[in-house]
């Protein structure tokens, strides 16, 4: 499948005739509506209590109608203003916003309850103008966010990484906001259903800040900063030599066994030259 | 946009750290016209999140007078929750200008959607 963030900036990439496209397709509204719902319950906002909720990339507001469903009042960022036209179209009820969250976010501290995000992180890795650098967009994004929700809350992030390496850079930059948390992985054994919610929670809270249970039964995957960093330090490090010894030993026997001039095995065989020049 | 958001918003252009907040209103045009649900718990768990001074700024340059001096405490009767939901949320601006009083960025709204772009040496 083609990345959309492969084509360019996103607001050119989401002018009125694609944001047209993305808001009246049925399929894509489905598979966001779902996304929402679960970025909702990983959210773990209190029962029954009308929270101030922040939507970042919120496009057509097809994410905050489903904000507005549940009872919760919300303000709505993007960057594509042809997405906004048509979130303002379709009257939605948060505030909107046109603005680019990798220059920050300018809201007072402590203002909401939570934040939600669909699909929006891996268009921050790219650098789209002259000045952009995405590790310190990432890291003023991410710093003027955790300064903006209240202690204890918890922003859902759920983003189509590219690669590890994204994942460990976006993570890295949150951790160094002052976030804990972790990436959480919905059905990792399915090419189609397989979907990446990074959480990240502000402040301490005790017991509570545990990573949530990913679906997919046993499969679900949950992985804390610590482990992601691992998995991709070890890569490479504790790879064993393909070519040793026995390898050698074995690959001599059968060139005997064809008949072929093998010198004889000694102390020597499959040692590494002396390095000479 | 909504006074509620709007006293949420500060100037978030680089090194702009003085007198950045409240954003000033010019030449706006505001919508009243609709109502929503009161939620009087959603009013008071967002009472104390209020810059109480700024909204009363605020709420004077748009030409509403009717807030007190002091923050109302937690014991508000019903008139006083629907006069503040009135404020809060009832009123919109739909178009107009908001100035950082400290840079002198202008962040245009229109059609209810603020611009909070930035320029290249802004960020």
């Amino acid at each position: 499948m083609s990345r959309p963030e492969h084509q360019g900036p996103p607001e050119v990439v989401y002018n009125e005739e694609e944001a047209e496209k993305y808001t009246s397709n049925t399929r894509i509204a489905g598979i966001q509506a779902e996304m929402t719902f679960r970025a909702l319950e990983l959210l773990c906002l209190p029962e029954g209590k009308q929270c101030m909720l922040l939507d970042i990339g919120c496009g057509s507001g097809l994410s905050g109608e489903i904000l507005d469903e549940e009872g919760h009042h919300w303000v709505g960022l993007d960057i594509a203003p042809a997405m906004l036209a048509i979130a303002v179209e379709r009257e939605v009820e948060g505030d909107l916003f046109l603005q680019d969250v990798g220059e920050g976010l300018g809201f007072r501290p402590g203002t909401f309850d939570g934040a939600i995000s669909i699909s929006v992180l891996q268009w921050l890795c790219n650098a789209d103008k002259r000045w952009h650098e995405p590790r310190r967009r990432l890291a003023h994004f991410f710093t003027t966010l955790y300064s903006s929700l209240a202690n204890g809350a918890r922003a859902i992030f759920q983003f189509y990484p590219e690669n590890d390496n994204q994942v460990e850079m976006i993570m890295e930059q949150a951790t160094r906001a002052g976030f804990t948390g972790g990436l959480v992985v919905d059905y990792p054994n399915s090419k189609k259903a397989k979907k990446y919610y990074l959480c990240l929670f502000t402040g301490t809270m005790g017991g509570s800040a545990e990573l949530p249970r990913a679906l997919g039964e046993e499969d679900g995957v949950v992985y804390n900063n610590e482990q992601i960093r691992e998995r991709h330090a070890g890569r490479g490090r504790h790879r064993k030599n393909v070519k040793d010894k026995d390898w050698v030993l074995r690959k001599k026997e059968l060139m005997r066994k064809r008949g072929k001039k093998v010198a004889e095995d000694s102390k020597y065989t499959a040692r590494k030259r002396k390095p000479r020049f | 946009m909504r006074l509620l958001t709007h006293n949420m918003l500060q100037c978030h252009a680089r090194g702009c750290t003085t007198r950045n907040y409240p954003l000033r209103f010019e030449e706006v045009r505001l919508d009243t016209e609709e109502k929503t649900e009161v939620n009087p718990d959603f009013i008071m768990g967002m009472l104390p999140k209020l810059d109480w001074a700024a909204l009363r700024t605020t709420a004077m340059q748009l030409g509403m007078t009717e807030l007190p001096e002091q923050a109302p405490d937690t014991t508000m009767d019903e008139a006083t929750i629907h006069a503040l939901h009135a404020i809060l949320l009832d009123t919109r601006v739909m178009e107009g200008k908001m100035v950082c009083d400290g840079c002198g960025h202008v962040y245009r709204i229109k059609d209810g959607v603020a611009n909070m772009l930035l320029t290249e040496h802004e960020v």
